[in-house]
């Protein structure tokens, strides 16, 4: 059966491939140690010499509109396209293209259906920069094949937090049962606290540095039990207005499992958000 | 009540370059043009199988005419669509890194929990 190499949490900041490729002159005061956190984060996922890359992420928009939204959706292609103009526009984002591993895209299917699971699917799927970013931040090559998973963390009703880590478990178990000799990475990105289109959007710091520094505890700890007793589609508006990607984190602590501590935890207080980068080793830290 | 057809307008519009910049030279004409040539389509479907019932109310319709994007907070557009499309029509007319979206976050100063509904 497959091995679970390693199960990795971040944000996925769009300006940071900007930030890294501009001009030294021309860059953020803070991009070398922003530059130089993503370096120290992108060798946990190397040392765990992973084949293939479960991505979790979230469109925004893009490719998944209201006239036909799915809760969860996997994607089943050979390939997929990444980036969109309006990412071009505003990040400056390349456009990419990240090879499939259709195998797995349908063994996740299959088997989450058929554990209660009403998984979406896409044959034609162009991944936006909740993928493209760790692929950007952690595996630069972007070398590996994929299976992106989507969740809606942006258009009301969405499904509750529970479910997010419900679903981070399945991911977890269906990978373990994949009749396949290969190291597969588990990467979910989401956020802590944000805001966008609000009053408290691009401040000093995250709108909420207190629900981030719980939320840091919460993800690094393993303490889903604790993060869900706080969480609710409710409670997550007071943070910031785009704070529903925290579930992702959600989703990724059910990967990793309960009191699963982080082998690896770091975190970035950038100035309109906190960015945060988690590792996890199933397997026992590589050597 | 129409966010939908709010949201579908900001989401059509800041996927096309060339929509960006009309509906910065012209927000009421294109918001027009728009509502009466566009707002039916079905992404995805052929314009002979549109929607036939959809349109803007009043309030909405002038919010967009007039690029009044604390107006369409307000209504509950979804916000990171009203962000993404005004950051590409005006982010170039400041000088600052991200001037524009400094004046965005004042502009909405005196809005207080909670938040208007972007449920559609």
């Amino acid at each position: 059966m497959a091995t679970v190499a390693a199960v990795i949490a971040s944000t996925h900041h769009p300006f940071y491939y900007r930030a890294s490729t501009a001009p030294q002159d021309q860059r953020p005061p803070f991009a070398a140690e922003w530059i130089a956190k993503i370096t120290a984060f992108r060798e946990t996922l190397t040392r765990a010499r992973p084949d293939v890359l479960v991505m979790v992420g979230s469109d925004h928009f893009h490719q998944l509109w209201l006239d036909n939204m799915p809760q969860f959706l996997v994607g089943h292609a050979e390939q997929y396209d990444a980036n969109w103009y309006n990412e071009e526009r505003e990040f400056g984002l390349p456009r990419m293209l990240l090879p499939g591993q259709r195998d797995l895209s349908w063994h996740i299917l299959r088997q989450g259906l058929d554990a209660g699971f009403d998984l979406a699917f896409s044959n034609e799927l162009r991944v936006d920069h909740s993928i493209s970013c760790p692929i950007i931040t952690l595996r630069p090559a972007a070398d590996l094949p994929i299976v992106p998973i989507y969740t809606n963390i942006f258009a009301p009703p969405l499904p509750q937090p529970a479910r997010f880590v419900q679903l981070g478990r399945a991911i977890r178990e269906i990978v373990e049962s994949w009749p396949s000799d290969l190291r597969v990475a588990i990467i979910g990105t989401g956020h802590l606290s944000l805001e966008l289109g609000g009053p408290r959007q691009f401040g000093p710091h995250g709108p909420d540095p207190e629900f981030d520094a719980r939320a840091v505890e919460w993800i690094a700890g393993g303490d889903i039990e604790g993060c869900l007793a706080e969480v609710t589609l409710d409670s997550l508006h007071t943070p910031g207005n785009a704070t529903h990607g925290f579930m992702d984190f959600m989703l990724m602590m059910g990967v990793a499992g309960e009191g699963q501590r982080a082998d690896y935890t770091d975190t970035v207080d950038l100035f309109h958000t906190m960015e945060a980068y988690f590792t996890w080793y199933p397997d026992g830290v590589p050597a | 009540m129409s966010k939908y057809l709010v949201n579908k307008f900001l989401f059509t519009v800041d996927r096309d370059p060339g929509l960006v910049e009309r509906y910065r030279a012209d927000p009421a004409g294109t918001v027009a043009w728009w509502e009466a040539e566009r707002a039916g389509a079905i992404l995805n479907c052929t314009a002979a199988e549109g929607s036939t019932w959809l349109e803007f109310t009043e309030q909405e319709r002038s919010a967009l005419a007039a690029h009044d994007y604390a107006g369409l907070f307000a209504l509950g557009a979804h916000p990171f669509l009203t962000l993404t499309l005004f950051i590409a029509m005006f982010e170039r007319d400041h000088d600052e890194p991200l001037g524009f979206q400094l004046e965005y976050a004042r502009r909405l100063r005196q809005v207080s929990l909670p938040y208007p509904d972007i449920t559609t």
